[in-house]
């Protein structure tokens, strides 16, 4: 059978500042099947399907539609060319239900929700969704909202479905199901692309996949002329040198120790399981692992911010040589038992910082209740800002300039600098050089490398593998909120980082059954 | 009794009025604590407007129409407090003002503006009393139903009332309509609860806000007419409406965001204020006690239902923020 | 599909900016000019309404506030300045809750039980106690009183989230009807209480507005320091910009909340009694007049600065009587007061989004959407 082309993209080029987000990508999808695209965290997966979507309007460019050009500027011109796409935020009202969001915003004429929820259950037949039209959003898992979604695109007559990273949030048995599910829209001639970067399920369920590495297309291969390792190459590419310094760990001792940890998270989601490690002092500890894997909810169970269901969380403190248990403690409670732990949050604005204080004031964030007085001490947060500012080169009007007027690069480097001026014993750092230039990240892998050397276990949560294999002692990876493997930084590639990144829950659990 | 019941039923509906025009208001996600103020507006325009319609008719009941005259007073009524609405929308979607800020200082003007077009009003009629007496036309309000006087306690309860107060418990039920059942109220909905999703689901958010607001704010400003035109029987004292507006955002609250609860609560409400008729044992100052209940009672509702969480008790979720759209 | 949909939307005139670099003098003369242009506007109104000249009327605006100094009396003046401090007293109030976000509209009603709380003392121990102990009672029950008033909605607010601009209004009309009940009591019949001789705070001289407008500044200067140099004022900015950093630092969210409408309600029911024992020396429904409303306007429009509100609620107490002058002067209505009022607010609030936000006309076409 001839294949026919559903969307056909040519030579988009989208730029975000200075930031090329999608350079001189050519791709197509064809009817009746479904195309994987394949890419790391940052890669430019999610901008290039959001122009396809309407959200973003590419600067170079174009898309064809069944072989005719198409010029689409908002969602709705998208479900005028039958497109629909299923963002990893869902888009939906709470307090509504699914046959409510669905008809949301669509003019048909007569307004009827009975006839609506008959067309859904329809659809939802046809495809075999498991969904009560009459539920409401609030009441419904991940997965069911995730239906919505789908079924919501479905009903306004998508025949070209985009879904983000459908599966980060499902378990294996809604994974299945979801991939029934999509099979029999692809025998229905409906073309599919789904973004991911699990490779178990590239392989598993698509046709063809085409891979994006750092904005670029590198390429499509047909999925049953290909394998793991191919595709683990043409994502992460060949090692790029970054020539940063890494010292012999010099008699490293524990300092942290993690047992069986596990965490859920607000909304009843398993985001940690049977996590276990140790972090030395005098090491940098990686965290490799696909965003949104656990990394967050580890660091902050460890910091007092997250609600540990099982598990130890325990700090060997080397003034006294106490044992401290810091599990179901909160963050002040920690402080106050003497455990010098500085933490460097993802969120530097909404959590590390206080955009709209400046930077003297955002010192004194952790520091501002010693001594006994009733008022704060601006003194010694001013020396420590100045410092802070000479010493990291931040680039700043004066020590008086609210955080949030800062470039992205000098707010990271403020917030580590405070961190690292308490003098931490352990010092966590969540994707640390994130949209930060070539410099600035070389300053804080160098404030990385300083600490380490004094004896501080720091533990690095970072995504560039590159980087990663390049700075750390030992890199430790998160799949799916376990542990897919402890690997030395040394000898590691960045093909086996990879290749245990992607390892999903869905397949460990499989190693267990067997 | 009977007349006890008609009597907490009269008091009740400029409330209602006052509760369903925020109910809509509020379900587009913008609190507006101008209504009290509104309210004083849509009284006094009415006022202005029936006045002016009477002295054109030189004071003499023969020459007044009885439809003009029912609906000159209304339809300034009407466009005077969406004007204010219109103001409020402004300033709080346009502007992206705070949204309580605006509203209170809407109310202060709202009721600067109704005093001050009252007191010159009444140095117009040069009367011995603080007052506007507009006797003629609140009888046209008045008129009753056919047979309200043949029926007894029926005719009473159900037949004898002004017909803004049964326009209220249309609208009251018609604004319910909209809300659940109607495409119209499903957006506005969508709008006040999550206006992202609205935007990108193609509902012009904009649009619905300013349009909720001015809707809102129009019925609201009926509740002061109706108190002028039939519980004070057409006349104007300033402060007279007194309290009611804030009575009326309270009654939201207890109405759950439902304007056809809202009918109940208000008639409960008019219950409770009128309780000196009732509890006449009980002496005055117990009944000023009383009179506290519908708050009392309000706090109550809004504790418990954020107690218990129930997400359909709940205000709108986007309720009091303004939505910039490049803001994600 | 229909083929039209492949031309190129019509882009939006213009979009707006969020925008961040506005300077503070910038931002500051963005405000001035709306209140002057307010005030023109006022100036205008008034003019149409009185047929008197532009000039003249904001020279009665002037005259009905600082006027008869020529005379030698300052009873205007100081009563100018009294209005001025007890509304600068509610606004200070306030202040620590809206810097919290939390939404304190409740001001009227802490107030009013403060005051109650001062005229029971007056009234019920005013021969029983010395007169330095009763002050002091007064002085603790009308704290404590106000202090009650805040704390219930912000227990609820920290526990349940309970939506604290509807639970602190409601507590107004609450505080109102107890204030009604007790003057049926005490006043029997005539329902009003006649001003009580036990208990006025002292005099300085015999100038019976002095003392509060002296407490009120020193109140200003006090939560001036209290904000911006206390270890509370401090967790107070962290919790309002970001409780996920209040937490991330250590800062119990709930125990600042708690805490700081303590500090609110007390100050209201501090307002409440200069207000009954030092002015009134009795107590209606309408002793706080609604100032407690306009408070919040003034402290929003202060920027959470207690000096800026000093001239703000100076601005606004101006203008009430001013145009009060202006309209007894001319034959019209008080009321024209609170119109002027409602307008110079709602402008500089209304300004707010000019120092915010920019305006950008599109010259060029590129996105439709950023």
């Amino acid at each position: 059978m001839e294949k026919k082309a559903a969307i056909e993209l040519k030579n988009i080029t989208k730029t975000f500042g200075k930031v090329v987000a999608n350079k001189n990508v050519s791709l197509t999808a064809y009817r009746g099947e479904i195309l994987s695209i394949l890419g790391e965290n940052g890669s430019g997966k999610t901008t290039l399907m959001n122009m396809i979507s309407g959200i973003y309007f590419p600067d170079e460019g174009q898309i064809f539609v069944d072989g005719k050009e198409a010029v689409v500027t908002s969602p709705k011109d998208a479900y005028n060319y039958k497109i629909g796409m299923i963002h990893q935020h869902f888009k939906l009202v709470d307090v509504f239900t699914a046959a409510e969001n669905i008809v949301l915003g669509i003019n048909d004429g007569k307004y009827n929700l009975k006839q609506s929820t008959k067309k859904i259950r329809e659809i939802c037949d046809k495809f075999g969704f498991d969904l009560d039209p009459e539920k409401k959003i609030y009441t419904m898992s991940v997965s069911e909202k995730q239906t919505v979604e789908i079924v919501k695109v479905l009903y306004r007559g998508a025949d070209i479905l985009i879904l983000d990273e459908p599966t980060a949030v499902l378990t294996p048995q809604e994974i299945k199901k979801l991939f029934d599910v999509l099979r029999r829209m692809r025998e229905d001639g409906k073309s599919i692309i789904i973004i991911t970067h699990k490779l178990n399920e590239v392989m598993e369920l698509s046709d063809r996949v085409a891979v994006l590495r750092k904005g670029e297309y590198v390429g499509s291969v047909t999925t049953a002329q290909t394998n793991e390792n191919e595709l683990t190459e043409m994502m992460v590419g060949k090692k790029i040198s970054l020539n940063i310094n890494r010292s012999e760990p010099k008699n490293p001792t524990d300092r942290l120790i993690v047992k069986g940890l596990e965490c859920v998270n607000r909304s009843g989601v398993k985001v940690l399981s049977d996590v276990s490690f140790t972090a030395r002092g005098g090491e940098i500890l990686g965290i490799a692992g696909i965003a949104g894997s656990g990394q967050r909810e580890l660091l902050e169970a460890i910091a007092g911010l997250q609600k540990v269901n099982s598990g130890e969380i325990t700090y060997l403190n080397p003034k006294t040589n106490s044992i401290e248990n810091l599990r179901d403690k909160t963050p002040k409670q920690i402080r106050d038992l003497g455990v010098r732990l500085s933490f460097v949050p993802e969120d530097r604005l909404g959590m590390g910082l206080v955009a709209n204080m400046d930077i003297t004031d955002n010192m004194m964030l952790r520091s501002y209740r010693k001594g006994k007085s009733m008022f704060l001490h601006r003194k010694a947060p001013k020396t420590l800002a100045e410092k802070i500012v000479d010493e990291l080169g931040v680039v700043t009007p004066s020590v008086s300039t609210p955080v949030r007027q800062l470039s992205g690069g000098n707010i990271q480097k403020v917030l580590v600098g405070r961190e690292i001026a308490a003098s931490p014993k352990v010092l966590m750092v969540a994707y640390p050089v994130r949209g930060l230039d070539i410099n600035s990240s070389y300053t804080i892998f160098n404030l990385l490398n300083e600490q380490k050397e004094k004896g501080v276990a720091v533990v690095f949560v970072g995504e560039d593998l590159d980087a990663l294999i390049e700075l750390c002692d030992r890199i430790m990876v998160i799949g799916s909120g376990r542990i897919t493997g402890i690997v030395d930084g040394r000898t590691a590639t960045k093909e086996e980082l990879g290749i245990l990144m992607t390892k999903s829950r869905y397949e460990s659990e499989g190693d267990k059954n067997e | 009794m009977i007349s006890y019941i008609c009597r907490a039923i009269l008091i009740g509906v400029p409330m209602l009025y006052g509760a369903t025009g925020e109910i809509i208001t509020e379900k587009s996600g913008h609190l507006n604590l101008g209504i009290p103020g509104i309210m004083y507006v849509g009284a006094i325009s009415g006022v202005t407007g029936a006045f002016l319609y009477e002295n054109a008719c030189g004071n003499v009941l023969e020459n007044m129409n009885p439809f003009l005259s029912v609906l000159i007073p209304f339809l300034c009524s009407v466009i005077g407090s969406a004007l204010m609405g219109l103001i409020y929308s402004f300033f709080t979607v346009t502007l992206r003002a705070n949204q309580n800020v605006t509203g209170l200082a809407l109310t202060t003007f709202g009721i600067g503006l109704g005093n001050f077009f009252g007191a010159s009003l009444i140095k117009l009629v040069d009367s011995d009393l603080p007052s506007v007496a507009l006797t003629k036309t609140s009888n046209f309000f008045c008129t009753k139903l056919p047979f309200a006087d043949d029926l007894g306690w029926f005719g009473e309860l159900f037949l004898s009332f002004d017909f803004l107060t049964y326009l209220s418990i249309i609208i009251a039920i018609i604004a319910s309509v909209i809300l659940s059942k109607t495409r119209v109220g499903l957006n506005l909905r969508a709008v006040g609860e999550n206006p992202a999703t609205a935007d990108a689901a193609g509902i012009n958010v904009t649009k619905y806000k300013y349009l909720a607001t001015c809707i809102g704010s129009a019925i609201a400003g009926l509740g002061g007419l109706q108190y002028v035109m039939a519980y004070a029987n057409g006349s104007w004292s300033n402060d007279a409406f007194g309290d009611r507006g804030w009575m009326a955002i309270a009654l939201v609250i207890f109405a759950l965001w439902k304007p056809h609860m809202a009918i109940l609560g208000a008639f409960l409400f008019g219950a409770l204020c009128n309780a000196n008729v009732y509890a006449q044992g009980l002496g005055v100052e117990t009944q000023e006690l009383f009179k506290m209940l519908p708050y009392v009672v309000t706090i109550i509702v809004l504790v418990f239902t954020s107690m218990r969480k129930k997400r359909e008790h709940q205000p709108p979720a986007h309720l009091g923020l303004s939505y910039f759209r490049e803001e994600r | 599909m229909s083929k039209t949909k492949t031309v190129h939307k019509r882009e939006p005139l213009f979009h707006l900016v969020k925008r961040d670099d506005m300077k503070w003098w910038q931002a500051w003369l963005v405000r001035i000019a709306a209140i002057v242009v307010a005030l023109l506007l006022v100036g205008f109104i008034s003019m149409l309404l009185t047929k008197e000249s532009f000039f003249t009327i904001y020279e009665t605006m002037y005259r009905g506030v600082f006027g008869k100094l020529e005379t030698g009396s300052t009873v205007m003046l100081w009563k100018y300045l009294q209005k001025t401090a007890i509304l600068l007293g509610l606004s200070l109030a306030v202040t620590p809750a809206f810097k919290m976000k939390f939404w304190n509209c409740g001001a009227e009603g802490q107030a009013l039980v403060g005051g109650l709380a001062s005229m029971i003392c007056m009234i019920e121990l005013g021969d029983v106690l010395p007169y330095p102990a009763l002050i002091l009672v007064i002085l603790l029950s009308s704290v404590v009183a106000g202090a009650i008033w805040g704390v219930i909605p912000a227990i609820f607010k920290a526990q349940y989230n309970t939506n604290e601009t509807l639970f602190t209004l409601m507590m107004n009309y609450v505080a109102t009807q107890i204030v009604k009940y007790y003057l049926y009591i005490e006043g029997g019949g005539s329902n009003k209480i006649n001003p009580v001789a036990e208990g006025n705070l002292p005099m300085i001289g015999d100038n019976k507005y002095a003392l509060n407008v002296i407490i009120i500044l020193v109140i200003t200067i006090l939560m001036y320091i209290y904000l911006n140099y206390s270890k509370h004022g401090y967790e107070i900015t962290v919790v309002g910009e970001s409780q996920n950093t209040a937490r991330y630092v250590g800062i119990n969210v709930k125990k600042v909340i708690i805490r700081t409408m303590i500090v609110s309600g007390a100050l209201c029911g501090l307002v409440g009694m200069l207000l009954v024992a030092g002015t009134d020396h009795s107590i209606d429904t309408n002793t706080v007049g609604g100032q407690g409303f306009t408070a919040i306007m003034v402290s929003w429009l202060g920027q959470f600065n207690p000096f800026i509100m000093v001239l703000m609620s100076a601005l606004v107490i101006f203008l009430n009587l001013g145009s009060a002058k202006v309209a007894d002067n001319c034959g019209l209505n008080s009321s024209f007061a609170d119109i002027a009022v409602g307008i110079v607010i709602l402008f500089v609030v209304g300004c707010e989004f000019f120092i915010r936000y920019s305006i950008k006309f599109h010259h060029t076409k590129k996105e439709a959407r950023v």
